[in-house]
């Protein structure tokens, strides 16, 4: 530290004056490239489409407008978009995923923490094929079955597509979380009598709160974002389309002007963004789980 | 439990009863991957090797008329090379632009301030909204009619024409000849995923033993030194692993330029190439042997990397 009497421009002193300003320019840049959009695309959807044509440049709105949200979520009869259909496909698949993944990812996680088996080992390089595997690929494959078994268009199909996609982090992440619940614990409950079953459900499961809301949140959020399988099972029903699925084909139409259609973009980001914050602690300690240890 | 010799013909001993409760808690795990990935993969690569098409799937049978018909066109045909080139070009420089981005975010959040929750919060939108609202806005804001940035770009820095970043694949930056579209995809790709490496890094430079630094402080190592000596060694193994993960994650990547440009103008990477001849064209076999090429190459790179780095590494 510079305690010595001297005021003298040292390498020490100059790096630090730098590196302190430096770091606030980041700051400011990193929030400005990522809060921006974000604003943008909220201070658009509050405008009507002519105030943008005549003031592109313009950073707030003339005057606020909801008009957009309502065009955006009516139905296509009542001269809308329909997104409230659309909320609903989405929000049901999200949730069918979330239940079924958790239901088919727990006994499995706990079965690679605390049982030994044969091929508990190898488990981990399927999850991780799996995980690594190009997405494209599976995409080929399961849009030909999908079509000749006419699941093309349902929501089931994609379900099972979605499950199958989260199952692998789902299961690390859990295991990784019963593996640090006390096996202590689950013994007492079996001396007292409680079957293998009935011990996860009343002991184990009741601890592992924190990892069952975190792995739920993320299945929910990858199920709520996923746009390629939902592009190709879904397309040509329009009364079947996701969120996603449905702004990516509307934003190409000319005919409907783009301050609704950011409108739709803020109904589709909002819910997951409050998800996530609601979460994040959670969430986040279970992606980096690991990185702590180099 | 159920005393072992109840059913003396299932369970011999608790080990053998614990295997099985293992496996059979396992199977619905295994049956969905096995249904929904593993079956599905087996037949992707059988497809790449027959001459199947949407329209005469029904009668393409799993055995016989296996050909190599389907890696001869793919190869021969004239856009494949660059579109493994583009894919290279996007994910290496994707890749490196997140990292570094993520690098520079940690080490400015390293420490508290005020209002840095907020901070934190706003740098992790990226990552978290849906690719699909993030690359329209991505669109709006460039938009060459209306979009802010040329809005700004024509008024405030005098550009002499709107500039179409995402129609357009050639531009010119001071005086360069640059590529526009992929560059603007890859922006795109380092601003959507540096969050994914802002918390891994994060996560472990808060995680460093402070002894270390502090030494290299009462020896006098100035901030640049402890960072280069100090700091960054000890980061080697997750930037290694955030390198492995986005690579391979940006190299299979379909969503984020299929949603931008719809691979026009030199952006087409494979997996949007698989998309168009699977969707446009219905030759699913065609398809089936660009993505497994697609996959090939990226074991190819991973083996490489890995085996340079397990010669590197501790």
């Amino acid at each position: 530290m510079s305690t010595a009497p001297a005021r003298r421009w040292t390498r020490d002193r100059v790096e630090r004056a730098v590196l302190g300003v430096l770091r606030w320019v980041v700051i400011a840049v990193l929030v400005v490239a990522t809060a921006f959009p974000f604003y943008y695309m909220v201070m658009l959807s509050l405008r009507d489409i002519q105030d943008l044509i005549l003031r592109p440049g313009a950073l707030l709105p003339s005057e606020i407008t909801i008009g957009t949200y309502r065009e955006v979520l009516a139905s296509e009869e009542s001269g809308g978009q329909g997104f409230l259909t659309f909320i609903r496909n989405s929000a049901l698949i999200a949730i069918a995923a979330v239940v079924l993944t958790l239901a088919i990812a727990i006994p499995g996680a706990y079965a690679v923490a605390r049982l030994r088996f044969f091929g508990r080992r190898q488990v981990h390089f399927l999850f991780l094929a799996v995980y690594l595997f190009p997405a494209i690929v599976l995409a080929i494959p399961l849009f030909v079955l999908f079509t000749m078994m006419g699941l093309r268009g349902s929501l089931v199909g994609l379900v099972l597509v979605y499950i199958s996609q989260t199952i692998p982090v789902t299961a690390y992440m859990l295991r990784n979380y019963f593996e640090t619940v006390p096996a202590g614990v689950e013994e007492a409950a079996a001396i007292d009598g409680c079957g293998r079953l009935a011990t996860v459900w009343r002991v184990t499961l009741p601890l592992s709160k924190p990892a069952l809301m975190a792995t739920g949140l993320y299945v929910f959020m990858i199920a709520w974002n996923e746009f390629l399988f939902a592009l190709l099972f879904l397309v040509e029903r329009r009364e079947k389309w996701t969120v996603s699925l449905g702004l990516s084909q509307l934003a190409g139409s000319i005919e409907i002007p783009t301050t609704v259609l950011m409108a739709g973009s803020v109904v589709l980001t909002l819910p997951i963004v409050i998800l996530f914050f609601a979460g994040e602690r959670l969430l986040t300690e279970g992606l980096t789980a690991g990185a702590e240890k180099g | 439990m159920t005393p072992a010799r109840t059913f003396p013909r299932r369970s011999r001993t608790l080990r053998g009863q614990e295997s099985r409760a293992g496996l059979v808690l396992i199977s619905p795990t295994l049956v969905i991957t096995l249904v929904v990935v593993i079956v599905p993969m087996a037949w992707a690569i059988m497809l790449a090797f027959q001459d199947a098409r949407l329209i005469n799937i029904r009668y393409t049978g799993l055995l016989g008329n296996y050909t190599l018909g389907n890696f001869a066109y793919v190869l021969s045909e004239p856009g494949f090379w660059g579109s493994l080139a583009t894919t290279l070009v996007y994910t290496v420089a994707g890749t490196a632009l997140s990292i570094g981005g993520g690098l520079a975010a940690a080490l400015a959040l390293r420490s508290g301030f005020r209002g840095r929750t907020l901070v934190r919060a706003s740098i992790l939108l990226p990552y978290v909204a849906p690719v699909v609202a993030a690359t329209f806005v991505w669109e709006v804001m460039l938009d060459p009619r209306y979009g802010i940035a040329n809005v700004l770009g024509t008024r405030l820095l005098g550009w002499d024409d709107p500039v179409a970043f995402l129609t357009q694949a050639e531009g010119t930056f001071l005086g360069v000849d640059v590529p526009l579209a992929l560059l603007t995809v890859i922006a795109f790709e380092a601003w959507r995923y540096f969050p994914f490496a802002f918390l891994f890094i994060l996560a472990r430079l808060q995680a460093l033993p402070r002894d270390l630094d502090e030494a290299a402080l009462v020896d006098g190592a100035t901030p640049v030194q402890r960072f280069a000596h100090v700091t960054l060694p000890q980061l080697g193994r997750v930037i290694a692993l955030l390198a492995v993960l986005r690579f391979v994650f940006t190299f299979n990547k379909f969503d984020d330029v299929y949603l931008l440009t719809g691979g026009a103008a030199g952006t087409e990477v494979v997996s949007v190439r698989v998309y168009n001849l699977l969707t446009a064209r219905g030759d699913i076999g065609a398809s089936a042997a660009q993505a497994l090429v697609l996959a090939v190459v990226l074991v190819v790179f991973l083996t490489i990397y890995l085996r340079f780095f397990a010669k590197e590494g501790p």
